[in-house]
């Protein structure tokens, strides 16, 4: 008897205590609004520690130039993060500064999330002079909407213990796409029964191997994995075939590694239990910080004496419902992320390039060990112009599993997976 | 008595015992991971080699981990307590009173079981946003502070509460509230127990409401916080173990202390049911 | 004579009824059904999350819905998951508390043993298992296989095993939460039943049969009714399990709730998500109406 009176009072002071916290909660809002000449403007991006603190340190940066703005970064979990973004929404509420993937930009412009940048803060000319040319995805009906800080491209990170074990110059990586079949092949141990003890190379569609197949092997083949306008998918053809036989040969037929194989590649990779992997320059953090792991960046092998790689950027863009002195604030805190200050610190803070071409093509950075292969393979990399990333990533990870679950030939695996993605654009630009 | 002694009373130990440890596997592997450093964390041994306690260090460092620890205890202890009282109220209510439109509020309240929460999170997250209760405990709390679960577990465990018990407390000129509070309750407790557990264990684990609804990173439960450690198509394993690890103890703390109730039984005198 | 009393009495009984329901039947009004009929309405138009439009096209989505083959595939999928799952760890649940039941000492320990998994984090399990299910000779299960001279199996990667193997772990940690109720119900049973019963000479199956079971109604009415709510919107498992979440291979796993979660917030198109919704909903309604008439008619 006495415990359930005790029960029951604790539940209701419970529930009382909560409903103070919530008033308090309130209150503590009320208080803000007071605030009288400071502007606050609310910063978001996914969370990534080097980031998020180097974002705290370029704010006060900010702030320290800027006495009377402040700026309040949050931070949310990176696999969640569009669906957070996306759940604020309809609220009408959120951030007055955002970063986004590129790939999403469509979406939140055409609900008019994001307003188009001034031209007279951000002239087009000058943006397209400056930036690298695959910012100008995040141009719309010619107007930008968004500006990196930093971008990024694909490079082959390759294990030099694995090397020298298997035989070959731990300072030789592989510069065409026959090499690194070839050194793939080297790299791989199995056992007895065939199975992979050691891959040769990443396989992982779901991560970067599907910008891999869509913009490099296809121009590599001789093909384009889009039209010009980028609304009709154009690797149904001789190249798009050749390019995923490659491809799926690679567990066929050449053995040298398997999607998920230790569950995902850089886990593999980090373990030593995988020589080669594909990856973006922002792995690079990742991988110095593992002990005992002694690798090479190179850029990627090239074919038929073609080179190309993936590039892609987070952009900043600001929220239309941002208006009057919190969007002075805004545009202000823009300009300082788009500068060359912050694009060089970023670099050595994370490891992600310069958006603006000058900034990033100086000697001193093209030969740098680690960042130099990216910064090279900037010049002829390609950003595909994303309605829907997850639906165009999808498409090749289920054409591989019907090519190899399902014996499906080649050809009707990538008609089916061109089928799949014209639906969608075409959706998407009918709708327009 | 000699019935004390068979051989299924050695037995059964045994095999539940052979059991229980194929079910722990998983469980002490990911204890055993978070121990890991470096490459170790891939090494498929059960017992670390070079065992560490810099993953639990990592996280202990990190300045916001006490409050999402803090929130998140707050945030189960309250909902809970709130649940035990309305579901086990509104259970009550359900089963031991006739009255019109009993059955449609029993079939509306166990429809709340058939929608998933993600398709609920849009209107809740507009309902608070005009409300002011964004980034407060009470806008992490209030959907959950009664559950169709709940209800119809409490109804189910009442229906096995004699009714002339009830009868005999009318008759003393008990109330109604009375009788729910003093005399069915105790009768349920193992349920109650049942229920408390996983009440706190349904809300200490909880993560999309609680993200949508947070934006302060002081206000993030422990689930959300602990979603930081999973990048860009990539995770890092060995501190998703260890914060999974830290996880559990609340929980099983919460279980040992209900648990003890659920095993007294009850002890029914002198009543036909 | 008692009539006048009686009847003031079931007045006051229904009175304080009403009184005790009056907070929860607001909660429930405004927290849970308005964003539910909400869902309902927008199942009717194309809106998207993020545009401010919400254009009424009527039962469009549905038409759609129902020729969408990832919809129906899903649909069977979500059929699998309940058909086998539930069954198996209802009855595993059930021997293993009646077991631990009958012990004389170290119930406290047997339980705790069992119900580990089920409070563990889901993220954290589901990656275990994914090492588990490794091909040799990283894989624990396949090392086993080869050891006892069978071949090896491909588990998630295949199309066929990958849902049971996704079963496996959900099944593991479902069997904790059905034992603690159980033994809930069972501890509700008097024990002077089983004396009166061993005094009549009753041996341990009759006791079970014609006390344990059906004294433990009310009980097992509610673990089937809300495990086939639970299987039915079996989510979390399948996020974790699969790679990138994507409930591959080829959706082979995928089931309806992970395909709304898709809808809504990968595609955006709320509108669709809602239908399936409305769908999911009137599955389950349907299948809990017939589950208590069919449970209720059985005395």
């Amino acid at each position: 008897m006495k415990r359930n009176a005790i029960v029951l009072m604790v539940s209701l002071s419970l529930i009382l205590f909560s409903q103070v916290l919530f008033a308090a909660g309130q209150a503590d809002q009320a208080q803000k609004g007071d605030a009288g000449e400071v502007t606050e403007i609310v910063y978001w991006q996914y969370f990534y520690e080097t980031k998020s603190k180097l974002m705290d340190k370029l704010i006060e940066m900010f702030e320290a130039e800027h006495p009377d703005i402040r700026v309040v970064q949050q931070t949310f979990p990176y696999e969640q993060y569009n669906t957070k973004v996306a759940s604020s929404v309809p609220s009408g509420t959120g951030p007055n500064v955002i970063n986004l993937y590129y790939g999403w930009l469509p979406t939140y412009i055409d609900s008019g999330y994001l307003q188009p940048l001034p031209t007279s803060q951000f002239p087009n000319e000058k943006i397209e002079q400056e930036f690298f040319p695959l910012v100008r995805a995040a141009k719309f009906d010619g107007s930008y909407y968004a500006l990196p800080t930093a971008v990024r491209s694909l490079a082959l990170f390759w294990n030099k213990d694995l090397f020298k074990e298997a035989g070959l110059d731990p300072e030789r990586p592989p510069r065409t796409v026959e090499e690194l079949v070839d050194f793939a092949e080297m790299l791989t141990i199995t056992d007895k029964n065939g199975n992979y003890l050691q891959t040769g190379l990443t396989l992982e569609l779901r991560a970067q191997m599907h910008h891999w197949v869509r913009e490099v092997l296809i121009r590599q083949m001789g093909g384009t994995p889009y039209s010009d306008d980028n609304r009709s998918v154009t690797y149904d053809s001789q190249a798009g075939y050749d390019a995923f036989t490659f491809f799926t040969d690679l567990h066929l037929k050449n053995k040298v590694g398997m999607p998920n194989f230790m569950t995902d590649d850089v886990t593999a990779f980090k373990s030593g239990a995988m020589a080669m992997t594909i990856d973006g320059s922002f792995r690079l953090g990742t991988l110095d910080g593992v002990q005992g792991l002694n690798y090479g960046v190179t850029e990627l092998p090239s074919m038929n004496g073609i080179s190309s790689s993936f590039a892609s950027f987070w952009a900043n863009g600001i929220t239309s419902f941002t208006t009057g002195k919190e969007l002075e604030a805004s545009l202000k805190f823009l300009e300082f992320l788009t500068s060359d200050e912050v694009m060089s610190m970023w670099l050595d803070a994370i490891g992600e390039l310069p958006a603006k071409q000058a900034l990033a093509l100086t000697d001193e950075f093209r030969n740098n060990p680690k960042y130099g292969p990216f910064i090279r393979s900037l010049e002829y990399a390609h950003a595909t112009k994303f309605i829907d990333e997850s639906v165009q990533r999808k498409v090749w990870i289920d054409a591989y599993d019907q090519v190899v679950l399902n014996n499906a030939s080649i050809r009707d695996a990538v008609n089916e997976a061109a089928a799949t993605e014209q639906k969608m654009l075409d959706s998407y630009y009918n709708s327009k | 008595m000699k019935t004390n002694y068979k051989p299924i009373d050695v037995l059964r130990p045994v095999i539940l015992i052979i059991l229980g440890l194929l079910m722990l596997f998983p469980f002490a592997w990911m204890i055993a991971t978070s121990f890991k450093q470096g490459r170790d964390v891939f090494s498929l041994s059960i017992i670390p080699e070079n065992p560490t306690f810099a993953n639990y260090l990592n996280i202990f460092s990190n300045s916001n981990f006490p409050f999402w620890f803090l929130n998140s205890l707050i945030v189960g202890l309250a909902v809970t307590a709130s649940v035990l009282f309305f579901d086990s109220l509104v259970g009550f209510t359900l089963s031991k009173y006739s009255f019109r439109g009993k059955k449609i509020i029993f079939i509306l309240i166990l429809s709340t079981m058939m929608i998933p929460t993600e398709m609920l999170v849009i209107p809740w997250y507009i309902m608070s946003n005009e409300l002011h209760w964004v980034d407060t405990y009470w806008g992490v709390m209030f959907p959950g502070l009664m559950s169709g679960f709940g209800t119809f577990l409490m109804r189910q465990f009442f229906q096995t509460v004699p009714e002339d018990l009830l009868d005999a407390g009318r008759i003393d000129g008990l109330n109604e509230f009375y009788l729910f509070s003093r005399i069915a309750i105790p009768l349920v407790k193992p349920a109650l127990s049942a229920l408390a557990i996983f009440s706190f264990i349904g809300n200490w684990n909880a993560f999309m409401w609680p993200l949508i609804v947070s934006n302060k990173v002081t206000m993030y439960t422990l689930p959300v916080g602990l979603s930081f450690f999973n990048g860009e198509f990539q995770s890092q394993w060995e501190m998703v173990m260890t914060g999974a690890s830290i996880a559990t103890i609340p929980v099983f703390f919460i279980f040992i202390l209900f648990q003890r109730q659920i095993i007294q039984g009850i002890a029914l005198t002198g009543v036909k049911g | 004579m008692k009539r006048p009393q009686s009847y003031t009495i079931e007045h006051t009984k229904r009175i304080w009824a009403y009184t005790f329901l009056v907070v929860p039947v607001l909660f429930y009004l405004t927290i849970r059904f308005y964003p539910t009929f909400y869902a309902f309405f927008l199942s009717l138009t194309d809106w998207d999350i993020v545009s401010r439009d919400k254009n009424f096209i009527g039962l469009t989505n549905y038409r759609n819905l129902f020729q969408d083959p990832i919809f129906w595939k899903t649909l069977s999928n979500t059929g699998f998951y309940v058909l086998y799952g539930l069954p198996i760890s209802l009855l595993s649940g059930f021997i293993l508390a009646y077991n631990i039941d009958r012990l004389k000492k170290g119930e406290g320990v047997f339980k705790a043993l069992y119900f580990l998994p089920y409070i563990t984090s889901m993220v954290a399990i589901a990656w275990v298992w994914r090492w588990l299910y490794q091909p040799a000779p990283i894989g624990v299960f396949n090392k086993i296989l080869i050891s006892i001279g069978l071949p090896q199996q491909k588990f998630l990667f295949s199309q066929t095993q990958a849902l049971p193997s996704i079963l496996a772990p959900t099944i593991w940690a479902d069997v904790g939460f059905q034992l603690i109720i159980f033994l809930a119900g069972l501890k509700g049973i008097s024990r002077q039943y089983y004396e009166a019963a061993e005094i009549d000479g009753a041996d341990n199956w009759d006791q079970l049969r014609y006390i344990t079971l059906p004294l433990l109604k009310p009980t097992i009415v509610f673990l089937i009714i809300t495990g086939t709510i639970r299987y039915l919107r079996i989510f979390t498992q399948v996020l974790n399990m699969s790679y990138q979440g994507e409930g591959g291979p080829l959706n082979s796993t995928k089931p309806l709730v992970l395909y709304i979660y898709h809808s809504a917030f990968q595609q955006f198109d709320m509108g669709y998500a809602a239908a399936m919704t409305v769908i999911l909903f009137l599955i389950i309604l349907m299948i809990t109406l017939i589950q208590l008439k069919v449970m209720k008619s059985e005395d």
